[in-house]
């Protein structure tokens, strides 16, 4: 059963990653750059509709809180992810979206896939010498949520809130911003600009 | 044909929705560890070895992900085997990539002009800073942004202020040309 779930929905995300735009380098590029924000919209857009379907859910009791999974927080999640921004913009790709892209014909996206299982690798190799220096000790508490959530034992950072009540505002928020932000950013002016390289 | 934002946002926000209520929030990174494993296992087969509690590995790392390398035909493997086969469906029906285009995306050739080595040699290295970066952070854009940010954790947040912060100004230097 579990097999054809993954088939299913991974096959399912596959397909709308593609339809979205989020395979092509081009619209990754303009939207880090602040130029062309459809992509960044429709992100924001999915993260709230997920939100509001998963705490409204779990309110209603058709979703079984077991099935979140939140990870830890410490300063190696800031450090991470600081260098993934940084090579998401150099590449257009994220482990996500690269790996479709590769599948829907992008060599240069085939390279970048490569790459990260070489950055992969080397993670591997060095993760004791970075756990020993103390990046991946807990902050705030490790795995946490912002508000507490009911039949969870996740801690979190304001108790006093309703966590499923929370997370539905926020996911409301992030619709709300998803609409507002506009689409088109309009060119500076580009004259005598050099590229780094 | 492609999606809208609002249509397509929609859709990937139930994909993420329909993850968290049949089995559990979507992530991808961790599988590159997974076939790093089971390509290193190919090569050296002490690498992943049977322990009492069931595959284990002499690499602290690896062994989190011991069981899932042995037997790959795993639900976490084969969403992302899943995921690639979807996108791939996707784009054989619009019909695909323009051969220049694969090698070439468009604002990198408005911008960096037409060496396939040096697009190719940026991926690449873009790969390499992603997935340590991945690695590091323990989740991507998946995992710990749109996953973690939707179940309000803590380091979803905090990896998506990381990860912006860094990659605005990068993409805002780099491409500058092109409509």
């Amino acid at each position: 059963m579990q097999i054809i779930l993954a088939l299913l929905i991974g096959g399912a995300f596959g397909m709308v990653l593609d339809r979205v735009g989020a395979t092509n380098p081009s619209v990754l590029g303009r939207m880090l750059a602040l130029r062309s924000l459809g992509l960044m919209k429709a992100i924001l857009l999915a993260i709230g509709v997920a939100s509001v379907l998963t705490f409204g859910g779990q309110m209603l009791g058709l979703v079984d809180v077991g099935h979140m999974s939140v990870k830890a927080t410490y300063a190696g999640v800031f450090v991470g992810g600081l260098l993934l921004g940084a090579g998401w913009a150099m590449s257009g790709y994220c482990p996500g979206t690269g790996v479709c892209a590769a599948a829907s014909g992008r060599r240069d996206a085939i390279v970048y896939a490569l790459g990260g299982l070489l950055g992969a690798l080397a993670y591997t190799l060095s993760h004791d010498a970075i756990k020993a220096t103390g990046l991946l000790a807990n902050l705030a508490g490790g795995k946490v949520t912002l508000g507490k959530v009911p039949g969870t034992n996740y801690e979190s950072l304001f108790p006093a809130l309703p966590g499923d009540v929370l997370g539905i505002s926020l996911g409301a928020v992030f619709i709300v911003v998803a609409f507002v932000i506009p689409e088109q950013i309009a060119p500076k002016d580009r004259v005598g600009v050099h590229a780094p390289f | 044909m492609s999606l809208s934002w609002k249509l397509g946002g929609l859709l990937l926000g139930v994909v993420f929705f329909a993850a968290v209520l049949l089995v559990k929030p979507i992530g991808v990174s961790t599988q590159f560890v997974v076939l790093d494993g089971i390509i290193w296992d190919m090569i050296n087969p002490d690498i992943i070895v049977d322990g009492p509690e069931g595959p284990s590995s002499p690499n602290s790392y690896l062994a989190k992900e011991a069981k899932d390398i042995a037997n790959p035909l795993n639900y976490n493997f084969l969403f992302v085997i899943a995921m690639m086969i979807g996108a791939g469906v996707s784009s054989y029906l619009r019909k695909g990539v323009a051969p220049h285009e694969a090698n070439l995306p468009e604002l990198w050739e408005a911008n960096y002009g037409r060496s396939v080595i040096k697009r190719f040699a940026v991926a690449f290295a873009g790969g390499f800073i992603v997935l340590f970066g991945a690695r590091l952070a323990g989740g991507c854009t998946s995992g710990h942004m749109m996953s973690g940010m939707s179940q309000t954790a803590l380091s979803g947040y905090v990896f998506a202020l990381g990860a912006f912060l860094a990659a605005i100004p990068v993409a805002r230097a780099m491409y500058k040309l092109g409509d």
